[in-house]
């Protein structure tokens, strides 16, 4: 009888994809970061305004990029920590062309102006059947996965990958649900203030269970893969995990901070986002105190140093959050492009760097290969990446200030100091080097994709055996 | 909210804070078997994958716990527990806001009232006033600029307030009408006229301000400005009627736009213009030297 082995094929799908979709992501963001810069820049072709490529951008880099690293690490991670292959390669092959599909259907339907309005949820009703379906089946793999594993203990990486799971399906139907007028128009079944509070229930969790426990999970099986140490505390791992997926749950409302939301709601939002800072903080030092007794390595190893800077970026985000939860804070900081270097901070510094440090663990392992093709070109990526968030979150953090500062300020009257145009003047420096930021950022996944290519294209097959029962 | 989803509030958000406190003391217990501390636990995955035993950081544990007692005091002063109103009787509509505001009035009020017994045609144009045409000023680039533009010039559908052709009246008094009662324009559309008899209106209508094309439309216009209803507002003589707000249509200022078709559109569609009221947002003392100020860019 021949010997099993794990399925790479979908693996090696999804982790081509994330590159390509990484890069049409960030290269639409760095487009509507131009039309800030340049606001006639696309002569105001309706398909290429800023309305429309804004949701394709988050839509593109959130759900094309993270997504497919996401469902692409996970049933690499599932498989060769139970020890078994995926539950059933057909299935997992459905997963990978339906959520091609619906990112493509997405790139469509965007620019065309066809849109729910919802954030984060802007695809409308049959797209939505398409991901609940896609979504599904994404579950059976995995815990399908899980359930015929041949070791006992379930790994963390998994508790979070299947929380993420879970938690996603959960969110995106509550979300969803909405009356179809044709077949591109719905409205949302929830009223007023309540669609609000759904909404960002719905963003938020996004935010925590998509953006932060999914990529925990990553963090948590080629982090300590790549500095050959063990996790730093398990203790760590059980309190920060069920703290964090319970305590997440309550955190939505800081997006409404004195809005029409009932302000019991807006206190929950705030407290419990505070709370959260401990929990999140505990995937940080897990990560980062396994590098203790092989911090040398971090001199020699840019694949270390895109796992390590994507741990601090996680830290400094994390701890800006819930200081931004705070009502007073909130009062400065809301509707000013500081929310924007705090979601980019989150977004390029943790999300995209921890992916493409475990995308380049993954690749040669996928294709047959010791190493990328080139460590150099990683080490440049790594510093271009890393000069490239900084810039951008810089900008955004000190336009987001002055913004808020300009807004409220007041003469000997009562009456405003500046204008609202005065401040978005005053923002054109910190548009071009944002601009700037992007493209440095941008550059690096190009760099990257001609690594990956170089690496792909001389692949030898991997078959690599399941391991018999420990 | 009723008795049971203010219970089902508190008990959730409750149980969720003793829960994350019990977890802590839960997984720092002892258990017996269990690998010393800074021991790896002796599971195994994916050939190398394992974990050390490591107890919870001690300053992360302080901040964690800081954090939920944080909470609970929170939770005891402020609204958050269901219909609890929190010892210190906050709230964001209530409290805050009447405390800000009262704040806001005690301290401006007084800088504007000084001149509300002056006319506003003495601080539109007295030397000494400049000050209160300053704070006017100010008022303006606040709550006007957004339609008005921040030169007061206007644009499409929104008057310009600078060239002392009033719809509604220049004299004090109208200003400070239109600025505290706010007015509503409304042209009524004329489609039931029919293309040919609106274009000869168009004709008329330029012809008004020397720029018609067509001479013998334009006499034709005149006839049908008369016998369509147009004179019931705009006036036989079509220097129209401030009383209502009907722009005079004989001195080439267009309050929509003075091209051809643009007249056309207007006659065919009619024109809704609206200026809200500003009595009980601005009050007025403030209503006054905007007024003010407004009357000053006509008549320097």
């Amino acid at each position: 009888m021949q010997a099993e082995t794990y399925n790479y094929k979908v693996v090696q799908q999804f982790a081509i994809m994330t590159v390509i979709w990484g890069i049409v992501g960030m290269l639409v963001g760095v487009i509507i970061a131009a039309q800030l810069a340049f606001p006639d820049l696309t002569h105001g072709i309706p398909w290429l305004s800023y309305g429309r490529l804004r949701p394709l951008h988050t839509n593109a880099v959130i759900f094309a990029f993270g997504g497919s690293a996401l469902i692409g690490t996970s049933y690499y991670v599932v498989q060769r920590t139970c020890q078994t292959r995926l539950f059933s390669d057909k299935l997992a092959a459905f997963t990978f062309w339906g959520w091609t599909a619906i990112i493509v259907l997405a790139a469509i339907t965007l620019p065309l102006g066809i849109t729910t309005s919802k954030e984060y949820a802007e695809l409308e009703w049959p797209i939505d059947l398409l991901i609940t379906i896609v979504w599904v089946s994404y579950a059976i793999v995995f815990f399908g996965t899980i359930a015929k594993r041949r070791v006992k203990h379930i790994y963390v990486a998994n508790w979070f990958y299947g929380a993420f799971i879970l938690t996603i399906a959960l969110l995106h139907v509550v979300n969803s649900v909405e009356i179809p007028v044709t077949l591109t128009k719905s409205y949302s079944f929830y009223p007023g203030a309540i669609d609000a509070m759904v909404q960002w229930w719905y963003g938020h969790n996004a935010v925590g269970f998509f953006l932060t426990a999914g990529f925990l999970g990553m963090m948590y099986y080629f982090v300590p893969k790549q500095a050959g140490r063990p996790v730093y505390s398990y203790r760590l791992s059980v309190v920060h995990f069920w703290a964090l997926i319970s305590t997440y749950m309550w955190a939505g409302p800081h997006h409404l901070h004195y809005t029409a939301l009932p302000d019991w709601t807006q206190t929950m939002g705030m407290v419990f986002s505070l709370i959260l800072l401990a929990p999140s903080w505990g995937g940080m030092i897990n990560g980062i105190m396994t590098l203790s007794g092989a911090w040398h390595k971090l001199r020699t190893d840019p694949i270390l140093k895109f796992l390590i800077v994507s741990l601090s970026f996680y830290g400094m985000s994390t701890f800006e959050g819930p200081m931004m939860s705070i009502k007073t804070v909130n009062a400065l900081s809301h509707y000013t492009d500081w929310t924007v270097g705090h979601v980019h901070s989150g977004a390029l510094g943790w999300v995209a760097m921890v992916s493409i440090g475990s995308l380049y663990y993954l690749i040669p392992r996928l294709f047959g290969r010791d190493a990328m093709y080139s460590t150099k070109l990683v080490e440049l990526h790594f510093w271009i990446a890393t000069i490239g968030v900084v810039l951008y979150i810089a900008a955004m953090w000190i336009a987001g200030v002055m913004q808020g500062l300009m807004w409220r300020a007041v003469n000997a009257d009562g009456t405003l100091t500046y204008s609202f145009i005065e401040s978005v003047e005053r923002t054109y420096p910190f548009y071009y080097v944002r601009l700037l930021g992007g493209l440095l950022f941008l550059t690096g996944m190009l760099i990257m994709a001609y690594n990956t290519g170089k690496t792909v294209s001389d692949a030898k097959a991997v078959d690599d055996t399941v391991p018999a029962a420990a | 909210m009723s008795a049971f989803w203010s219970g089902w509030i508190i008990v959730l958000s409750g149980l969720n804070i003793v829960a994350c406190w019990w977890l802590i003391r839960w997984t720092m217990k002892k258990r017996a078997g269990e690998s010393a501390q800074g021991d790896v636990t002796g599971h195994i995955w994916d050939s190398d994958l394992q974990e050390y035993n490591n107890p919870l950081p001690r300053w992360w544990l302080w901040l964690f716990y800081g954090t939920l007692v944080f909470a609970v005091i929170y939770l005891i002063l402020y609204p958050g527990m269901g219909n609890w109103k929190g010892i210190l009787g906050w709230s964001s509509h209530g409290s805050q806001y009447q405390a800000e505001m009262a704040r806001a009035h005690a301290k401006y009020d007084p800088i504007y009232r000084q001149y509300t017994a002056v006319p506003v045609a003495e601080l539109a144009s007295k030397p000494e006033y400049k000050e209160a045409r300053e704070m006017g000023k100010r008022l303006f680039l606040t709550y006007c600029m957004q339609c008005h533009q921040s030169d007061a010039s206007g644009a499409r559908g929104f008057p310009n307030l600078t060239d002392n052709d009033w719809l509604y009246g220049g004299q004090p008094e109208n200003i400070v009408a239109s600025i505290t009662d706010g007015r509503n324009g409304v042209m009524p559309s004329h489609a039931h006229l029919g293309d040919e008899k609106i274009a000869k209106l168009v004709q008329f209508v330029l012809s008004l301000s020397g720029r018609a094309t067509d001479q013998a439309a334009a006499g034709e216009g005149r006839q049908l400005f008369t016998t369509s209803g147009c004179v019931g507002c705009h006036g036989m003589d079509a220097k129209g009627n401030t009383m209502i707000g009907a722009p005079n249509l004989t001195d080439n200022i267009w309050h929509y736009g003075g091209s051809p078709k643009t007249i056309e559109k207007t006659i065919h569609e009619g024109r809704k213009g609206h200026m809200p009221a500003h009595k009980d947002l601005l009050g007025s003392d403030k209503i006054h030297l905007l007024a003010a100020y407004v009357k000053s860019l006509s008549s320097q």
